[in-house]
């Protein structure tokens, strides 16, 4: 009942109320849509903090999505033992740079008083939250082993129950206590991502790449 | 042809004495809340220095502006892949220092202290931390009038192309020399801003050019931020949102100049309309520095040339509109006159305020409490009134600041104002002989009527010449999304139930 209510209930909670309430942010309150970058601020920590940290979760979350979206090539990447080793070596030197990078802008959040004038108690909450879930990645990839491929064949098979509305929770109910905290904090952030300026990776500006270099707006149609 | 209407402006700098009314108007209007107490949409800065923020001019620093590339323009800031890949960091982002740290004062304290031996100071409170400040190391204006010049005026990046005597002139105390530069945003037509926003969030208004900030879409990437030259838009830190001038918008639309102009002591500031040719943007941009004022001289365009005229028409410019360009003063100094000229063409913005660049007093020394002018007389040149040669601020200086280098340039624009100060002395005060006064009228290029023209604009307009604001037609705009007369005929007396929209 537990389990159920940990691996089922929470995780659909936390997406469904991560998909309305960014919804509703959006439509509602875009003024507030913003990644409230606090470099003007403070500079220097930052630049060691911030470009570590970002550069280092994108791609072991794009990392997670890939094992998640193709299940067999990955199954067949990491089934030979020399490539799993090197994926094992990336992936935990990326979550290394990543940690490395979080603990910087928790400090400078904690250190710099200009920082910390623009930094609010859901913040906080916020940097506690990803700070235990790559500390958790880490550990439990370092401390348990081939992450990489032991994730294919607990989580994945969850998650795509999941995704396919017939949830089967058989594969991780009996995994150790620090590999299922880490599931559980991960959808945590999913339900933190609406109300906390993590909103700002839902508008990731990608269409810089293709849209016009000047913007001109006409109050109405010209040509009438 | 693709002729749109830009409201644009002109400051006369001989006429700026400097008292920064213009700036605390626009403060007490727009930028008095938290997180933009440091901004200074509307500044005033003291020329040769280094100017607000620090350095701004300096685009080795914050990479603003375009660059020709291999025949292309291109921001000088970021491809648009580098833009995505720097936004984690912005390695160009000027900081809170640059600035300055906004502070008020613990005025509470005078009251509120114990009695003591001493008496109660009020300390500087930063208004971004809350904490007191004890040194307080910069703030806006903090080299007004050359204060701490061997710091600030020597650091002036426009002295680059001076030779080291012409730089020692400049610090020699008979010869010192200031000049002021009020400043606000540029509303460009090729805007570096709008091209660095990520987002997308910037654009320029389509009938009357002025450059805003949708505050609903900035996202806080900062990228507007560096990749303004002029440094004209602000990060506001409390909001996480960018903020610039808006050119006082809700002003115009009900027919008012922007704040900063109303209150200007001097009278310097200048608006109208200009009619330039849209298709020209990319090209003018992209001509050599040399060319730069040519060319946008040339992308506006005759307000009374028929071909203009319907060209505006075709694209929906109002009668109201086109009338208000042909009275316009700005295009008078512009373009009819070419006396006033664009701040920093060579960062290919193109930049719609113009500035008639400055005279400044002529250079003389005192002998038994009298101007010695004895100098120019044996040089056998005009006393008494600025002549180029004796210019006391050299004209390469001008030449970067106001056409990317091109002395030619500032050179023509200073024989004409010349010109008509010898005009006119000769008119009021007859110290000159008509063959001097018709000497300096050709090598200015000029004519009586025209100086007369020049004078009359420069020294005695009127509130309605120095500012021609065009009817904006706001009170149309519900036009952009209901069509007026879909909804006739659907209410009135009698009409209780909402009626079916009209078919026919």
């Amino acid at each position: 009942m537990f389990d159920n209510a940990l691996f089922i209930g929470f995780p659909y909670a936390a997406v469904v109320i991560a998909i309305v309430v960014s919804i509703y942010r959006f439509w509602f309150d875009p003024y507030s849509y913003s990644s409230q970058s606090s470099q003007f601020l403070e500079n220097r920590v930052l630049f060691f903090g911030s470009v570590p940290w970002h550069y280092g979760v994108i791609i072991i979350l794009l990392g997670h999505i890939t094992a998640l979206l193709f299940p067999r090539l990955w199954g067949l990447f990491t089934a030979n033992q020399t490539r799993l080793y090197v994926l094992e070596i990336i992936g935990l030197s990326l979550a290394l740079m990543a940690t490395v990078g979080l603990v910087l802008l928790f400090y400078r959040r904690m250190a710099n008083a200009r920082a910390q004038s623009v930094t609010s108690e859901l913040d906080w909450v916020l940097l506690i939250v990803l700070l235990l879930q790559v500390g958790l990645g880490f550990w439990v990839a370092f401390y348990y082993r081939w992450g990489s491929d032991w994730y294919l064949h607990t989580a994945v098979p969850w998650l795509i129950s999941l995704l396919k509305f017939q949830p089967n929770i058989a594969s991780v109910t009996a995994l150790p206590f620090w590999v299922k905290f880490h599931f559980i904090n991960g959808f945590t952030i999913i339900l933190l991502l609406p109300f906390t300026r993590l909103v700002h990776l839902l508008v990731y500006p990608i269409s810089y790449l293709w849209r016009e270099h000047q913007v001109v707006i006409w109050n109405k149609s010209r040509h009438y | 042809m693709d002729i749109r209407s830009h409201v644009s402006m002109v400051f006369h700098l001989d006429k700026c004495i400097g008292c920064h009314t213009c700036s605390i108007a626009c403060k007490n209007i727009w930028t008095d809340r938290k997180g933009t107490e440091y901004m200074w949409w509307n500044n005033v800065e003291t020329k040769p220095g280094t100017g607000y923020p620090t350095l701004w001019e300096d685009q080795e620093k914050y990479k603003g502006g375009w660059e020709k590339k291999n025949g292309d323009l291109k921001l000088k800031l970021h491809s648009r892949l580098k833009g995505l890949g720097n936004i984690f960091y912005n390695p160009f982002l000027p900081t809170l220092d640059d600035y300055y740290e906004p502070w008020t004062y613990d005025y509470e304290n005078l009251f509120n202290a114990p009695e003591g031996d001493d008496q109660p100071t009020a300390r500087a409170i930063s208004m971004v931390t809350g904490k007191p400040m004890d040194n307080i190391e910069a703030g806006p204006n903090w080299d007004d009038d050359l204060g701490g010049s061997p710091i600030y005026a020597r650091n002036d990046v426009n002295l680059d192309g001076l030779t080291d005597d012409e730089r020692e002139q400049l610090n020699e105390l008979e010869r010192v020399v200031f000049f002021y530069l009020p400043r606000i945003c540029n509303h460009c037509l090729n805007p570096g801003c709008v091209a660095a926003c990520p987002a997308g969030a910037i654009y320029k208004r389509g009938e009357d050019g002025i450059v805003l900030i949708a505050q609903d879409k900035c996202r806080a990437w900062r990228m507007c931020i560096s990749g303004c030259p002029y440094k004209k838009t602000y990060y506001n830190w409390a909001s996480g949102k960018s903020e610039k001038c808006i050119l006082c918008y809700p002003r115009l639309e009900s027919g008012q100049p922007p704040a900063c102009f109303h209150s200007c002591v001097g009278r310097i500031r200048y608006l109208g309309v200009l009619l330039y040719d849209a298709d020209q943007i990319e090209k003018c941009a992209s001509v050599p520095d040399e060319e730069l004022v040519a060319a946008q001289r040339n992308m506006i365009q005759d307000p009374f040339d028929p071909e203009v005229i319907k060209s505006a028409k075709a694209n929906g410019i109002s009668d109201a509109t086109i009338a208000s360009a042909q009275n316009s003063p700005v295009y008078k100094f512009v373009k009819k006159w070419g006396l006033a000229l664009p701040l920093h063409p060579d960062f290919r913005t193109l930049p719609m305020l113009y500035y008639v660049p400055p005279m400044l007093p002529v250079l003389a020394k005192t002998k038994d409490g009298n101007y010695d002018v004895s100098d120019a007389e044996s040089e056998n040149l005009p006393a008494l009134l600025s002549s180029l040669e004796r210019a006391r601020m050299p004209i390469k200086y001008m030449a970067s600041m106001f056409s990317a280098g091109n002395v030619k340039v500032v050179e023509d624009v200073y024989r004409k104002l010349i010109a008509v100060r010898i005009f006119k002395r000769a008119q009021t005060v007859k110290d000159y002989q008509q063959a001097e006064v018709d000497a300096a009228l050709e090598a200015g290029n000029t004519t009586a009527d025209e100086v007369e023209s020049i004078f009359r604009l420069t020294a005695l307009p009127t509130y309605e010449e120095r500012f021609v604001v065009p009817p904006l037609a706001r009170e149309v705009a519900v036009e952009a999304w209901e069509k007026p007369l879909d909804r006739k005929r659907e209410a009135g007396f009698g009409v209780r139930n909402k009626i079916a929209k009209r078919k026919f």
